[in-house]
């Protein structure tokens, strides 16, 4: 491995992005344009401040940190498909892991596009960099967030590059190399949604979040709503290229995904539970997410949208002949991704900032500059998937079309 | 309504562009200057930044101030008195709501007047319903306060032992100094909010936009810590008037009170007038529950 | 062979159907539209027309309120001399300039201890003070109207009015010697000037006048557009017992 030798790894691998057909080149049209629409509305942001967004103090977090807190689940459940392919040596699933460690990337970097936009002086971001800024750890749980979220990148990338790097040179990867890194990165999955959560239960102020139940729900949403979106993933891939992917690694995935989606709605019925039984001044936060507080009700369709999906998900998931068929499935993968994200994007952090905690209550609504600059960067992370997805695809294929992998 | 930003350039620029120096000066201005540049890149937090370079970074803000705004500006650093604990008495039995204080606040510490931030908000609450947050109301606007039917607690930083603020952020720009004012360092805020989430008072307030401040209307006895003017994006809250109460005087909100309901002192002394206080009157904290420990007490002279 | 198969029929399944795809689509246009229509409506539509909070006031908008306090001369003095304790302020000027001294007229009338409504003179003095029989005897002295007269008989000026008060406010009078009751001003650790209770309370009508509020702060869905309101100042604030 020598630096010429990486360059011709680089040089080759942008080769490979530039070869597609229109389809391809469509959809990286369309999402140049939604990043040149974010980038447009992010100079306002920056140039006029955050005013431009509809965050004030009463609602100082919002629609961004919302978005990276679901983005971080997704992240994190790369290891629903790294586990059982590298644990238990299970080949179906093993041969597909590598999606979800791409996506893994992609999610990650978008958390941290979502991160940057938020801060009200990004030109002071270098101060979260241990060492060199001033890090406020171990006191600060926000950053550890920023430690633990860099470190799953690296360590993703890591192993990504790897495998990218010998499969392009034909070379079998190296086993005492990656297995450690992707045994490392099991407990790193766990711990970058374990520490988001943190960030929001470790605030007595917000009773919505202080509840022990959050890390443990973010857990199981997340194990739901990642492997929702490599199900679909899979689905376009498999339309879309060569890559094969064995039946039995969807339907273990969507068995797992049916375990979660019961522990995810089992947790939330818990916590339901606690608030309407104990009918605290703390059920306010609930009562607003769910019926409306004094005719404000923004946000209550979302989240009986949020509700319905996810217990009909459930039941598709449930029943072995609507997992087993490919539309039901499918149909179920959307439903999660939808309930997920109204979930974790809307309805954890908004509701919990409502109300204020001085009992004000401000109805939150993002603003288009808010959705423009969300859509933008959901397009970056989409194009750096559809980069990295480029490239893996023809390097892995002798490894993906070849049921024998090398170095196995 | 907008001014636009005319502050002066830094004066290490200023050096740069004089052509007039010689090579050898320039080339080491060149590097001290982005030494400085490196510096200012990664500002050290106030309680870091060594004397001599704090003078300097003093010096430079009083001439971009005083120039800015046409006043004679000093920016202090006091520091915290040996023995001194600030405590803060507010009593629920007089306050009529007039937010006085409210405007008293904002002239002394330079608040943004657009968009607005005010730092003490007053709340209309129910007599028939005692302390409940979730029932008050902030925008009360009757002919004459007080109401019949309605007392008014007026809520601004607590100045808690225990802040819940100070933990979560992520870059150590705010803490307690040792007279138990919790500040915030504006150079060194990065603006990601997360203090305001974890404050239970609603204290801490965020410049959403470049805040704007008329000249005329310019207090120009300023703190580092305190009133000096903030830039865009960064969080901002009560400083108990750090520029008055580190030279001995009350808050500004504690003078401007019609009706006296508002007391200060050093907890620290036996003879103070809040201690008195806290030994013949029955106080309280607001959400004690959450174990912030505050020092500032509401109380019920009668 | 088999597995081949199984690709086969998979390749045919792998996108749903048409009947699915159009459920889909279904979910999502409702996902859609219900988005929309939250971000058209925005959030100020969701206040009250009639609310207050929507024009952002400063305190340059109320110049008739003394933000400067300054400490009257001799307390600045000590306070710069660094001397400490409590310093009194002339007692509060009363309601016209010409009515003082007392005996100036009263020397030369009868003394009429009866209780009645005040016609020729001090109409203005409404009695709103205790019990209905107090009487303006009870604390004007009658022999000799230019000072007060405690219940021990002894005499006061208007300058120590308090020791009148707290003949009956104990307490109050009490808490006030400390600095719990009333205003002060000045130096926490030094020279503190406080005001009699006449400054705040009418001896004659004590019960603390109300007073117009400022301006509520703006509500956060204003916060953009509030300073481009002009503010409507029309006497915003009456200044019966500001000092």
């Amino acid at each position: 491995m020598n630096i010429k030798k990486i360059w011709e790894f680089l040089i080759g691998s942008f080769r490979l992005t530039l070869k597609g057909n229109w389809a391809y080149h469509s959809w990286m049209a369309f999402l140049a344009v939604l990043m040149v629409s974010g980038g447009f509305a992010y100079w306002r942001q920056f140039t006029e401040g955050l005013i431009v967004t509809n965050m004030r103090d009463q609602v100082s977090w919002a629609f961004y940190i919302g978005n990276f807190t679901f983005l971080v689940g997704v992240a994190a459940a790369a290891v629903l498909l790294v586990i059982p392919a590298y644990v238990y040596n299970w080949k179906p699933i093993r041969e597909i892991a590598i999606f979800g460690e791409l996506l893994a990337i992609s999610a990650i970097v978008m958390c941290l596009l979502f991160v940057t936009v938020d801060i009200g002086q990004p030109s002071r971001a270098l101060e979260l960099l241990p060492f060199i800024g001033s890090l406020n750890v171990p006191s600060s749980l926000l950053g550890w967030d920023v430690l633990v979220l860099n470190g799953y990148l690296v360590l993703n990338a890591m192993i990504v590059g790897h495998f990218l790097y010998k499969a392009y040179f034909k070379k079998p990867y190296n086993k005492n190399f990656v297995v450690p890194l992707l045994l490392f990165s099991i407990p790193a999955a766990i711990s970058i949604h374990t520490v988001t959560a943190f960030v929001y239960n470790g605030m007595a102020a917000r009773p919505f979040w202080n509840a022990s139940i959050l890390a443990p729900r973010f857990i199981a949403s997340a194990l739901c709503s990642g492997p929702a979106i490599m199900l679909i993933l899979f689905q376009i891939l498999r339309k879309t290229t060569h890559i094969r992917i064995r039946k039995e690694a969807i339907s273990k995935i969507a068995e797992l995904m049916a375990y979660a989606m019961f522990l995810n709605l089992f947790l939330f019925g818990v916590e339901i539970f606690k608030e309407y039984y104990s009918n605290t001044s703390h059920l306010v936060h609930t009562k607003y997410l769910y019926t409306g507080l004094h005719g404000h009700t923004a946000l209550v369709p979302f989240a009986w949208i949020s509700l319905i999906f996810s217990v009909v998900a459930f039941m598709l998931f449930l029943v072995p002949k609507t997992r087993m068929n490919m539309v039901t499935l499918n149909l179920g993968c959307i439903l999660i991704y939808a309930g997920v994200y109204i979930e974790k994007g809307l309805a954890l952090v908004i509701p919990g900032m409502t109300p204020d905690t001085l009992g004000e209550i401000y109805e939150y609504i993002p603003t288009w500059i808010e959705i423009r600059v969300g859509a933008g960067i959901f397009a970056i992370g989409f194009m750096v998937f559809t980069l990295l997805c480029k490239v893996a695809i023809p390097l892995l294929h002798d490894t993906l079309a070849d049921p024998v992998a090398p170095g196995a | 309504m907008k001014t636009t930003d005319d502050r002066p350039k830094i004066d290490r620029r200023s050096f740069l562009a004089g052509g007039t120096a010689a090579m050898g000066a320039i080339a080491a201005g060149v590097t001290g200057a982005s030494a400085g540049f490196i510096e200012d890149l990664l500002h050290k937090n106030f309680k870091e930044i060594s004397p001599d370079r704090m003078q300097r970074i003093v010096r430079e803000m009083e001439q971009e101030y005083t120039e800015k705004y046409g006043k004679n500006v000093t920016v202090s650093t006091k520091g915290a008195q040996q023995g001194v604990l600030f405590g803060y008495g507010l009593d629920l039995s007089r306050c009529i709501g007039c937010r006085r204080c409210v405007y008293g606040c904002v002239n002394e510490n330079n608040q943004s007047r657009d968009p607005q931030i005010h730092w003490i908000r007053v709340l209309e609450m129910d007599k028939s319903k005692g302390i409940n947050l979730e029932e008050s109301n902030p925008y009360y606007n009757p002919e004459t306060v007080p109401e019949e039917d309605s007392f008014y607690m007026p809520v601004a930083c607590q100045q808690c032992r225990n802040a819940p603020c100070i933990k979560v952020c992520p870059v150590e720009a705010t803490w307690q100094e040792a007279d138990g004012i919790v500040v915030v360092d504006y150079d060194h805020c990065i603006g990601c909010r997360c203090c305001m989430s974890a404050c239970p008072y609603g204290a801490r307030h965020f410049n959403w936009a470049e805040p704007e401040l008329a000249a005329e209307s310019v207090n120009p006895d300023m703190h580092y810590l305190g009133n000096r003017p903030r830039p865009n994006g960064v969080v901002e809250k009560c400083t108990f008037c750090i520029q008055r109460v580190r030279n001995g005087k009350y808050p500004a909100c504690v003078e401007i009170c019609p009706v006296g309901a508002r007391k200060f002192g050093n907890l620290l002394d036996e003879a103070d007038e809040m201690r008195v206080l806290m030994r013949k009157k029955r106080v309280f904290v607001l959400k004690e529950d959450l174990n912030t420990q505050p020092k500032f007490y509401y109380f019920y002279a009668t | 062979m088999k597995e081949n198969e199984e690709q086969q029929e998979l390749g045919q399944d792998l996108l749903p159907g048409w009947s699915a795809l159009v459920v889909m689509l279904m979910i999502f246009g409702v996902l859609t539209v219900i988005t929309l229509m939250t971000l058209l409506r925005g959030s100020d539509d969701h206040v009250d027309s009639t609310a207050e909070g929507r024009i952002a006031y400063g305190p340059e908008d109320f110049p008739e309120l003394d933000f400067e306090m300054e400490l009257l001369p001799h307390v600045q003095e000590a306070a710069e001399g660094k001397e400490a304790g409590v310093f009194t302020v002339p007692p509060p000027p009363f309601s016209e300039e010409y009515i003082f001294p007392c005996s100036e007229c009263h020397a030369d009338l009868e003394v009429n201890p009866e209780r009645r409504e005040l016609v020729d003179m001090h109409d203005d003095i409404v009695l709103n003070h205790g019990p209905a029989e107090r009487w303006c005897l009870d604390c004007h002295n009658a022999a000799d109207r230019d000072h007060l007269r405690l219940v021990n008989g002894t005499l006061v000026g208007f300058e120590e009015s308090y020791k009148l008060c707290g003949q009956c406010h104990g307490t109050i009078f009490r808490d006030w010697r400390e600095g719990i009751h009333g205003r002060r001003r000045g130096y926490w650790d030094g020279a503190k000037q406080y005001l009699l209770c006449a400054h705040c309370h009418n001896p004659h009508s004590p019960k603390f006048e109300a007073m117009k509020p400022l301006p509520p702060p703006v509500r956060p869905q204003f916060l953009r557009t509030a300073a481009e309101v002009e503010p409507e100042h029309a006497g915003a604030t009456e200044e019966g017992h500001d000092q």
